[in-house]
């Protein structure tokens, strides 16, 4: 069957355990997932985690089904035909001494990317983008000798008014109980 | 009030209703058992394995339809369980699993008798938890009861750590959960039942496929009301079977690999399926591509994972069986459709799935009939897996709402006995047959002494082949009859039901049948009856494992040839 790259966004509460659930529904269907990304969202104690899978679309579908079914799940979506916004964050330690640095910077400002540390033999570029920016980047500096590279994976968002998530209007009861009243 | 987790339990487990717990102590959940005598209300069953105690539980919450519970202690005690919730997990039943774990300190450090119970399970429970706490046992045990009862019923594990069980906490019972994410629909949506019912009025020949979804509900009365109204005839799944009494004239019985070959080429004719509560299993189905050709599909599931998971489906309605059918009842038209009707009548005529051959040979088909014969079809019936499984469930005719429970999904060996003690436990006003083979009641033979204890008056009918012998058909058709593996020599059961204090009788012919059977019934505790019966005895029809409904094989001692080719069905002029 034809497989294509998926993302998908999930809203989720915030227990331990749940990233171990929902990975768990891909994986015993023998799909790899290339990057999962999981932070808070605008919704104190709901965490929002990106899934970029490669996968068979109705597979993906009924993983998506099953993933809404997680106990701790609000909503999944399948946003990749929408139009979003979809960018990743990397490091990449670079070897580089005083000959060759700003040869590097001049690389760095191409894609308009930073460096965000310099040592006697090295420097850290921090690079945000799709993938194939990032990619590129990696492919013009390899020259110089990669120490290390971390990646976080794609974190996506749709353009526009309404996201394919519920906007939670007010966090569930206990979980509001547990936030201190603003002090004056 | 301040109690220990232990008596949060227990105390949760009363206001949950629950009578009974099946289960085996240890180490780990030592602080729960020792609170127990604190409630007499809750009844505790003593089983022989962990596995049991699972069954039971299962088989208690499917003759109740109530949540069935059940303990065991850490590591071992929680891993022999597995099997059991993942059997109650594939066929939806409603169960609480409590295991102990060990102390809050000793977590991740493979201390004695630790096992990640919580993770072990995680694909085969509805939720699970890991108590950290005894102050969240309260809000923990009202959820998973929620859980376990709710939307698709299934199995929920929460691991209880035996510090926690110790530690003294406020006890405030919630009188409700707080799971805003999780709201099954249960109302169907209006414009799609609409929709349905017009598929419905059009049909020249539909039919429904009634599954395990309806005896969950209790939308019996509404299926029966839908049938009679439109006129449409019926064919369940094997975990349906007696969620439509199957001496009504619109029955057809059971269809899928061992399904009557009428009901197999209704579902090929039909040009309308509705399907019921029913998750179009590929023992069900059969080849996929080949299932209802000629039919559009509804499906009513109260999952929406279920819907287009295995078919095609056109018009999904996504709701509780019950309360979807109530709403499409008003708007289905009262018709007939007599050629339809009379199609599958001719077929039931010209292709009788259920013929006993006569002669002196003890068949197992014949047992059955006898055990239906002599209970008036009025007995829960509960089965192992294999042969006499399928006989079970074609040889009976289930009249009575739910008196069918069986292991389906799983398909686990072993079942029957310690699901008969959790059926029988559940309805003690019920007689209730395990209808087992010689394979599968060896699997879980041990409850026998959980039987003799709790003076459990459970009726136990062996089929013995001396087999495996469903593996051994499979063998004789597929794998040129070479039997490896399969004989199997058993002890003698008599003799064994005796060692466990329990009576029994052997027999080994027909005219003995009946009287054994009738002994069993006038003797108020258990009894085990050891049928010796046809060891080489298959079961027909069957749809070959990679062929479609409508190629299936008759009896061959009858002509062995496919039923009806699909492709020549006369479709357009039935
Ligand atoms: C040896 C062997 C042979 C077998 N041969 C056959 C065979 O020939 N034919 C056959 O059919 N099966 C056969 N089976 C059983 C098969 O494997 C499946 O277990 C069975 O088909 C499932 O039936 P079901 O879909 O009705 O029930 P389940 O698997 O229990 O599914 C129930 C469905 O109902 C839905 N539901 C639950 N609650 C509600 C509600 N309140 N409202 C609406 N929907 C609800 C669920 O979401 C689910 O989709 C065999 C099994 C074994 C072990
Ligand atoms: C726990 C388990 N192990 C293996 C199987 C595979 N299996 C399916 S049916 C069967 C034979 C069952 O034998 P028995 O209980 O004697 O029933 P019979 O088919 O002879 O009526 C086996 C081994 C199974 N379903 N469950
Ligand atoms: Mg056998």
């Amino acid at each position: 069957m034809a497989t294509t790259k998926h993302i998908l966004v999930a809203l989720v509460k915030d227990k331990p355990g749940v990233l171990n659930r929902m990975a768990s529904l891909f994986r015993r269907r023998g799909f790899n997932i290339e990057s999962i990304a999981v932070g808070q969202s605008e919704v104190p104690n709901m965490s929002r985690m990106t899934f970029v899978v490669n996968g068979a679309a109705t597979m993906v579908e009924q993983v998506r089904k099953q993933l809404d079914k997680v106990v701790e799940t609000v909503k999944v979506s399948d946003i990749t035909g929408d139009n979003v916004v979809a960018r990743e964050l990397a490091f990449i330690k670079v070897k580089a001494n005083s000959a060759n640095r700003s040869e590097i910077i001049q690389i760095v400002d191409i894609f308009r990317a930073n460096i965000v540390d310099v040592a006697p033999d090295s420097v850290i570029i921090e690079a945000t983008g799709d993938e194939e920016k990032i990619n590129s980047l990696l492919n013009l500096v390899r020259g110089f000798g990669i120490k290390e590279i971390a990646r976080t994976g794609r974190i996506a968002m749709t353009r526009g008014g309404k996201g394919p998530l519920p906007v939670q209007k007010k966090p569930p009861r206990t979980l509001a109980k547990k936030q201190k009243r603003p002090t004056k | 009030m301040k109690m220990t987790g232990a008596q949060m339990i227990c105390e949760s487990l009363v206001k949950e209703g629950v009578e009974v717990i099946f289960g085996i102590l240890g180490g780990a959940i030592l602080p729960l058992y020792d609170a127990l005598p604190q409630y007499p209300q809750l009844r505790h069953i003593l089983v022989r394995h962990e596995q049991g105690a699972a069954h039971a539980a299962d088989g208690y919450a499917r003759a109740t339809g109530k949540v069935g519970v059940c303990f065991a202690t850490s590591g071992p005690g929680a891993t022999n369980l597995v099997t059991g919730i993942a059997n109650a997990h594939l066929d939806s039943s409603p169960m609480v699993a409590v295991t102990g774990q060990v102390a809050r300190p000793f977590i991740g450090k493979d201390a004695f008798q630790e096992v990640d119970i919580t993770g072990i399970t995680l694909p085969i429970t509805k939720h699970n938890y890991l108590v950290m706490d005894a102050a969240s046992i309260p809000e923990t045990m009202k959820e998973a009861f929620y859980l376990a009862g709710t939307g698709r019923p299934g199995p929920v594990l929460i691991d209880l750590p035996r510090d926690v069980q110790q530690e003294q906490a406020e006890f405030n019972y919630p009188d409700r959960t707080n799971l805003p994410q999780y709201k099954p629909t249960l109302q169907g949506h209006p414009a799609q039942i609409k929709k349905a019912a017009k598929l419905i009025n059009e049909a020249q020949r539909p039919l429904i496929i009634a599954g395990r979804g309806i005896i969950i509900s209790g939308a019996y009365a509404e299926l029966k009301e839908l049938v009679e109204k439109a006129q449409v005839p019926v064919v369940t799944t094997l975990l349906g079977t007696s969620c439509f009494p199957e001496s009504h004239a619109l029955s057809y019985g059971m269809i899928g690999m061992h399904g009557m070959a009428y009901a197999n080429l209704a579902v090929d004719a039909a040009d309308l399926i509705i399907a019921l509560g029913m998750r179009f299993d590929d023992r069900a189905t059969a080849k996929v591509s080949g299932f209802a050709p000629h039919a559009h599909i509804i499906h009513i599931d109260i999952d929406p994972a279920e819907i287009g998971k295995n078919v095609h489906v056109d018009m999904p309605i996504v709701g509780d069986a019950k309360l979807v059918l109530k709403e499409l009842n008003k708007l289905v038209d009262k018709t007939k459709h007599i050629d339809w009707v009379r199609k599958l009548d001719e077929w039931r005529k010209d292709h009788p799935s259920l013929i006993i051959r006569g002669g002196q040979s003890l068949l197992p088909q014949y047992v059955v009939r006898q055990i239906y014969e002599v209970t008036n079809g009025e007995a829960i019936i509960v089965t192992g897996v294999g042969q006499h499984q399928m006989w079970a469930a074609q040889h009976y005719w289930y009249d009575k709402p739910n008196t069918f429970i069986s292991s389906g999904g799983l398909g686990t060996m072993g079942f029957g006995l310690p699901a008969a003690i959790g059926a029988k436990v559940g309805c003690p006003d019920s007689t209730v047959w395990c209808i087992d083979g010689d394979g599968s009641f060896q699997m879980t033979i041990q409850e026998l002494a959980t039987i003799a204890q709790e003076k459990v008056a459970v009726k136990i009918a062996i089929l013995r082949n001396s087999y495996l012998g469903m593996v051994r058909q499979w063998q004789e058709l597929f794998y040129g009859k070479r039997y490896v593996a399969t004989p199997l020599s058993s002890p003698d059961f008599v003799k064994i039901a005796e060692a466990y204090g329990l009576p029994g009788l052997r027999v080994k012919r027909r005219e003995e049948v009946a009287p054994a059977i009738q002994k069993a019934m006038a003797e108020p505790g258990p009894f085990l009856i050891d049928f010796i019966v046809e060891p080489e005895e298959n079961v027909y029809p069957m749809v070959p494992p990679g062929a479609a409904l409508a190629e299936v094989l008759e009896e061959p001692r009858k002509g062995a040839k496919a039923v009806k080719d699909s492709a020549k069905l006369p479709v357009s002029n039935i």
